[in-house]
């Protein structure tokens, strides 16, 4: 037994400090990106729905729609959401991850570590916001199957949407995922909120001239708020006709007042802030 | 044990309280450094509700306890650094290999990444997973999975060990293992071990003991105390006469024995030292003689008026036990 023991490597563990916290928010992260790219098989079918929506659904209605778009093609005008969505779906799966480690019980591993819940939930948040934003980066770069230019301004703006939309779903799913405690609801709630969330955003229709109660639900809906600085950019970088982009691209407006790109893009960042917030409050109670 | 160090673990009236239902009510002990300390009793009895209250997990209704040193309420981080923990239900993370998932605790633990390496291989060798270090841990047997967590509990050198049931499940020969790496490990380290087990047979293997029923400690002393506390060894008697055997031990010893299954059988003080003394004076040929000192499950038994077995199959502990899975659900 002694020679199993003889050359013991001596370690110890430090004092908490910023630094420590930043390793385990690392830690956290970089767990879920040996994950994502240990199964990147499995993770490319969370692709299939935003596909299906952009390329058969897109070409399918391209003939009911070329009437009203002005010239242009459908694919194009959904691209941008299409995006949102798939950035939208991989944040939700991610964040659910959570819940599989409560269930499986690695969640324990974390919870009893020297180091704080908040760390857990910031690792977290960027972990599955990571996957989610590479996935959407996929999309985007099939920018030029519908039309839209591969522009280095239009990408990297793009990139920087769907980084930041990225978190933001990931911090809603994060706080879902703690606030609930079974893995079953959480399809659940994909049904039930995710769903609804993905078709009031105007990811798939042009948000001016909706009738008043849909206004109303489209405007409160956090994802209208990404899709539509995401295809105002779009847009930006296209040659199309007045009348399209007036049509198109009408922009969100509040009571007449059109949002301007960058206080969307505000609302995005503090709802994901507010949330991861919360989330942090939640799991931080013990008991 | 030394005077200056302090206990290792030191519990004073803890009481965990669930509604209506006391899990824990009230136990008082300490662990002096270096012990292997078992925690025995049926499922339900309140074990791992203690446990979860030493590493912090659940905060407790009433009492105090120290790990270390430090509360285990109001220091919690400090708690959280000198403990290591091996739960009864799997904590690993099945996608990474053996050696992501321990790499993932020396970095959640902050161990300096220069040693890392060193200590994940040796940590490796001593449960003999050396060879499966870059497998996938979805492909490991339970008991490869439960050294995994060993190793991994001691990856970041713990003051104190915790092992909630370390061996359920698990065959013959990976349990003996398992209880050579906590000696092994209390050797060089000097880690003290506070374990759970409803085995009656591994309970031996620790300094002392604490039997658990029903939330509350009915007692707690070294197993071999535990044992003499019982009293007698029995001896069971092959012999060639049974009668004239009851016979001469009545009238030259004074023992009223009993014909048990086809034996001799009686209960006598120091049984080992009994024998010979039986050989020399009785004038009937013995055939056989068998001795056995009491286990813990006579000890169980004598404090708590069941064995532990038919204390996890019906009583009144049952609501208690009903209970605890419940919240064990909730908690998840």
């Amino acid at each position: 037994m002694s020679a199993l023991v003889a050359d013991v490597v001596a370690v110890r563990v430090p004092e908490r400090t910023w630094r420590s916290e930043a390793r385990a928010v690392k830690t956290v992260w970089r767990r879920d990106m040996i994950r994502f790219l240990g199964n990147r098989a499995q993770t490319m079918t969370w692709l299939i729905q935003p596909l299906l929506f952009l390329f058969v659904l897109g070409s399918g209605l391209q003939s009911l729609s070329a009437a009203s778009t002005d010239g242009v093609d459908l694919k194009t005008f959904i691209f941008p959401g299409v995006v949102c969505i798939a950035v939208l779906f991989t944040a939700m799966i991610s964040a659910a991850s959570l819940v599989w480690d409560r269930e499986l019980g690695f969640l324990r591993e974390m919870m009893v570590a020297p180091v704080s819940r908040t760390s857990i939930i910031v690792g977290k948040c960027l972990g599955a916001a990571t996957i989610a934003a590479s996935q959407g980066a996929i999309v985007l770069a099939l920018a030029g199957f519908v039309d839209v230019p591969y522009d280095p301004v239009l990408l990297l703006g793009a990139l920087g949407l769907l980084v930041l939309l990225a978190f933001t779903v990931t911090a809603f799913g994060v706080l879902v995922a703690v606030t609930i405690k079974q893995a079953q609801t959480f399809t659940w709630v994909m049904q039930m909120v995710v769903f609804p969330m993905l078709f009031l955003s105007g990811a798939l229709y042009p948000v001016a001239g909706l009738p008043a109660w849909l206004e109303v639900l489209n405007r409160i809906n956090p994802l209208t708020y990404a899709v539509d600085p995401m295809r105002h950019l779009v847009f930006s970088h296209l040659d199309v006709s007045e009348a399209a982009r007036r049509t198109l691209d009408p922009g969100v407006t509040w009571f007449g007042w059109r949002v301007p790109s960058l206080v969307e893009v505000g609302v995005v960042v503090l709802l994901g802030l507010a949330m991861m917030g919360v989330a942090i409050r939640r799991f931080s109670r013990t008991d | 044990m030394h005077p200056f160090i302090p206990p290792a673990i030191e519990v004073e009236d803890l009481v965990k309280s669930y509604g209506e239902v006391d899990a824990v009510r009230g136990v008082s002990f300490a662990v002096p450094p270096g012990e292997v300390f078992g925690f025995l009793g049926p499922n339900g009895a309140g074990k791992s509700t203690t446990i979860n209250m030493l590493c912090t997990l659940v905060t407790p209704t009433a009492g105090t306890a120290r790990v270390s040193g430090f509360d285990v309420v109001t220091r919690r981080d400090e708690v959280r650094r000198h403990i290591g923990l091996v739960f009864q239900d799997p904590t690993l993370d099945l996608q990474l290999t053996a050696a992501q998932n321990l790499r993932l605790h020396g970095d959640l633990y902050g161990i300096g990444a220069e040693v890392i390496p060193a200590r994940m291989d040796q940590m490796l060798r001593m449960v003999g997973l050396a060879d499966r270090r870059d497998q996938r841990v979805i492909t490991f047997s339970g008991g490869m999975k439960r050294r995994l967590e060993i190793a991994r509990g001691l990856m970041h050198s713990p003051r104190v060990l915790f092992l909630d049931e370390p061996t359920i499940g698990l065959d013959p020969q990976t349990r003996s293992s398992i209880w050579r790496y906590i000696r092994a490990l209390q050797e060089s380290e000097g880690t003290t071990i506070f374990m759970t087990t409803h085995y009656m047979d591994e309970a031996e293997f620790c300094d002392r003991i604490a039997i658990m029923d029903r939330g509350e400690i009915v007692v707690l002393d070294t197993p071999e105390a535990l044992k003499a506390g019982v009293g007698a060894d029995r001896v069971v008697l092959g012999t060639a006469d049974d009668d004239a055997a009851l016979a001469a031990l009545r009238d030259r010893f004074g023992i009223e024995a009993s014909v048990a299954e086809g034996a001799v059988t009686f209960h006598v003080e120091n049984g080992e030292a009994f024998v010979p003394r039986l050989f020399a004076e009785l004038d009937v040929a013995i055939t056989s003689v068998a001795v056995s000192r009491p286990t813990l499950d006579d000890v169980f038994m004598r404090h708590t008026g069941t064995t532990i077995r038919d204390a996890e199959t019906g009583g009144p502990a049952d609501l208690n036990r009903a209970m605890m899975r419940a919240m064990a659900g909730a908690k998840r």
